[in-house]
């Protein structure tokens, strides 16, 4: 509907032309009122905090101060007043960065096969496995990760089958480890990798594959070459949609880590809670930002880059 | 003049599913292509033609008998492994990559050198007069556009055998007549041996070196588009390619014996009870008295360059005459007119069925 048409327009044609445009800018205000308001606000007042004083019993006083945000990194030592680097904070970080690729990279791994076995499938059985995917969605979050829980703490079912087996004689340790928090995020982030992947599969034309064999294609070629290439938004897509909620994830760090192997979004909300540090909490948050960010600029910019033939 | 053979397959099975309701798309076909020929694969939809192609690509497996590739066993060999190349009904071009790029990928799946393989798609975009759209994505082309990448892309690894799988089908009359010279210049200039799937007749016979008319799974004729339309052998060869008349008749010792009680000369057959057959350009009207066979007008079609005159004989049966249109587009002929039915020599042909 945008713009004049490029040969020979009449007048009336294009002042229709000018009105509906300068029209659907105005109906697009709602959205971007909506955007300032509940995007870049609260960004700005995140941004704020960040450099200004915690308070006693938490809040912020008014005061500008770089302290939030060395304190990311660096303690401050209470007699010399020197930083030194705060390996916690540095591991709560890298542990983010960690567990959330991996489960990126794990949830692919599995995901990919799914999506493509449903994608292959007739075209009425393929409501019914998308259906099975979408079931984890109708629970809250706390139950299911809880029902993890359940599953792999020390007397939970888990243990007991493989003890029951004779198997194992004492309990596995998963529970409160990394592994735990990395089974809980694999399992409640894998349908949202398997559904983006299986809308770029169901549009991959199979017809491909023939062309790619009778192009003297091996196998491992065809998917190279070809299945990657062509479904790769959907694993752009797929990858975006785990890796960004699981480095700010809260509930299964909180619940499976036990509060010791905290993630970035649990330590943001100590600071808002028994931390009382609200500037620290604001700069954190705005650096998970920019890590997001940031990953996803470079990532996106690799994933597009073309595939270079001779 | 003796000729090699490029592709023969030795009574080819193959049956879809399973028991009972296994359903065979070819049973039992033998057949030599020749080396350098343009050889289709002519027959109505669900006639095995496709099926048969695809055995020899190598997507699908024979349930029975063997397929050879200048004297060699390729039966059991994967696509990847045989020197085929396809080019497909739907094109199947990869969306991700340039024209350029498409050609490309045959030769850089087979090891080529950059320099060699670069020449070589430099050379096929000639061929198919794409040079200029060669850093295009394909799906920026047109349908004749894309089906000149899919042959490019399909003859540059230089294969002993190109498969043509209804590639036409999909473009607008004109177009389709251009590509139809194009691909005969092209089979010309490779001098690769070109096996075609069509359903269309006149398509078939315009290209082909010979054609191997096929319907449910038999090949029923294999010929000189020349001898299938002259000397179809049975019913279906003859129905299906052109328009033709039958004739019902009895064997006798002077000739055949029309329904009617006419006795008509034919060539020699082993049958007693036969269907005779004539194409509707062979017949001749002549005044009643000079005529082979009496008939009666029942309908004339005029289509412009000719005129249908559609006419029984008295025992019923319908005959056409395609006349060709006089200047005047007056035939003199009338609805209900009797007139006399000549059979050229030679015009008549016996149906083995």
């Amino acid at each position: 509907m945008s713009g004049a048409p490029l040969s020979g327009p009449s007048q009336a044609e294009a002042a229709l032309a000018a009105k509906t445009v300068r029209g659907g800018w105005l109906l697009s205000l709602p959205a971007l009122v909506l955007l300032a308001v509940a995007a870049v606000g609260p960004l700005l007042i995140m941004v704020v905090y960040s450099f200004l004083l915690p308070g006693e019993y938490g809040n912020v006083e008014w005061g500008f101060s770089f302290d939030a945000w060395t304190g990311i990194l660096f303690t401050r030592d209470v007699f010399d007043d020197t930083l030194r680097l705060e390996d916690a904070h540095l591991s709560i970080l890298l542990r983010s960065v960690n567990l959330s690729l991996l489960t990126t990279i794990f949830t692919f791994a599995v995901g990919f096969p799914t999506a493509w076995f449903i994608a292959t499938r007739p075209q009425r059985q393929r409501a019914l496995w998308l259906f099975l995917i979408t079931i984890p969605f109708w629970t809250n979050l706390l139950i299911r990760t809880l029902a993890i829980n359940e599953i792999i703490r020390a007397e939970g079912l888990l243990n007991n089958i493989l003890i029951g087996l004779g198997l194992i004689d004492q309990p596995l340790q998963i529970i409160y480890t990394d592994t735990a928090v990395f089974i809980g995020m694999t399992y409640v982030y894998l349908p949202l990798m398997v559904l983006p992947l299986f809308a770029a599969i169901d549009r991959f034309d199979m017809r491909l594959l023939e062309a790619g064999y009778d192009l003297y294609a091996t196998r491992f070629q065809v998917l190279r070459r070809i299945i990657v290439p062509v479904v790769k938004p959907g694993i752009i897509a797929g990858s975006i949609l785990v890796f960004v909620p699981a480095l700010g994830a809260y509930v299964t760090p909180r619940i499976l880590g036990g509060g010791k192997q905290m993630m970035i979004g649990n330590f943001i909300e100590l600071q808002f809670g028994q931390g009382r540090n609200w500037p620290l909490g604001a700069a954190l948050s705005v650096t998970l930002l920019v890590i997001v960010t940031a990953a996803l600029l470079v990532y996106v910019r690799f994933a597009n880059r073309e595939v270079r033939h001779g | 003049m003796s000729q090699t053979i490029a592709i023969s397959a030795q009574n080819v099975i193959k049956a879809f599913g399973h028991g009972e309701h296994a359903v065979r798309a070819l049973d039992d076909v033998s057949l030599d292509i020749r080396k350098g020929e343009f050889f289709t694969l002519l027959g109505p939809s669900g006639c095995g033609k496709t099926t048969l192609l695809r055995l020899i690509a190598g997507f699908e497996m024979p349930s029975g008998g063997t397929i050879l590739l200048d004297g060699a066993d390729i039966t059991n060999l994967p696509p990847n492994k045989r020197p085929v190349n396809t080019v497909f009904q739907s094109y199947a071009l990869f969306p991700h990559l340039t024209v350029a790029q498409n050609v490309a990928f045959g030769l850089e799946m087979l090891g080529k050198s950059k320099s060699e393989v670069s020449a070589r798609v430099a050379e096929m975009l000639a061929l198919v007069k794409l040079d200029h759209l060669a850093a295009r994505k394909t799906s920026q082309l047109s349908g004749g556009q894309q089906q000149r990448v899919a042959l490019a892309r399909a003859l540059a690894p230089q294969p002993k055998v190109l498969l043509l799988d209804e590639p036409l089908s999909a473009l607008d009359l004109k177009l389709r007549k251009e590509m139809q010279i194009e691909l005969k210049r092209l089979q010309l200039e490779t001098g690769i041996t070109f096996v075609f799937v069509t359903h269309d007749q006149e398509e078939a016979l315009t290209m082909s070196d010979r054609i191997g008319v096929m319907s449910s799974g038999h090949l029923q004729q294999v010929g000189s588009p020349k001898e299938i339309y002259t000397r179809p052998r049975n019913r279906f060869v003859a129905s299906f390619i052109g328009e033709t008349n039958f004739l019902p008749a009895t064997r006798e010792a002077l000739g055949y014996r029309l329904d009617c009680g006419i006795v008509v000369q034919a060539p020699a057959s082993q049958a007693q009870r036969v269907t005779l057959t004539i194409r509707p350009e062979q017949l001749r009207l002549v005044p009643e008295a000079e005529g082979d066979v009496p008939v009666k007008i029942t309908n004339l079609v005029y289509f412009g360059t000719d005129t249908h005159c559609h006419m029984s004989l008295p025992d019923g049966t319908e005959v056409v005459a395609r006349l060709q249109s006089p200047s005047d587009g007056e035939s003199g002929l009338q609805v209900g007119q009797g007139i006399g039915l000549r059979f050229l020599p030679g015009a008549l042909q016996v149906l083995e069925e």
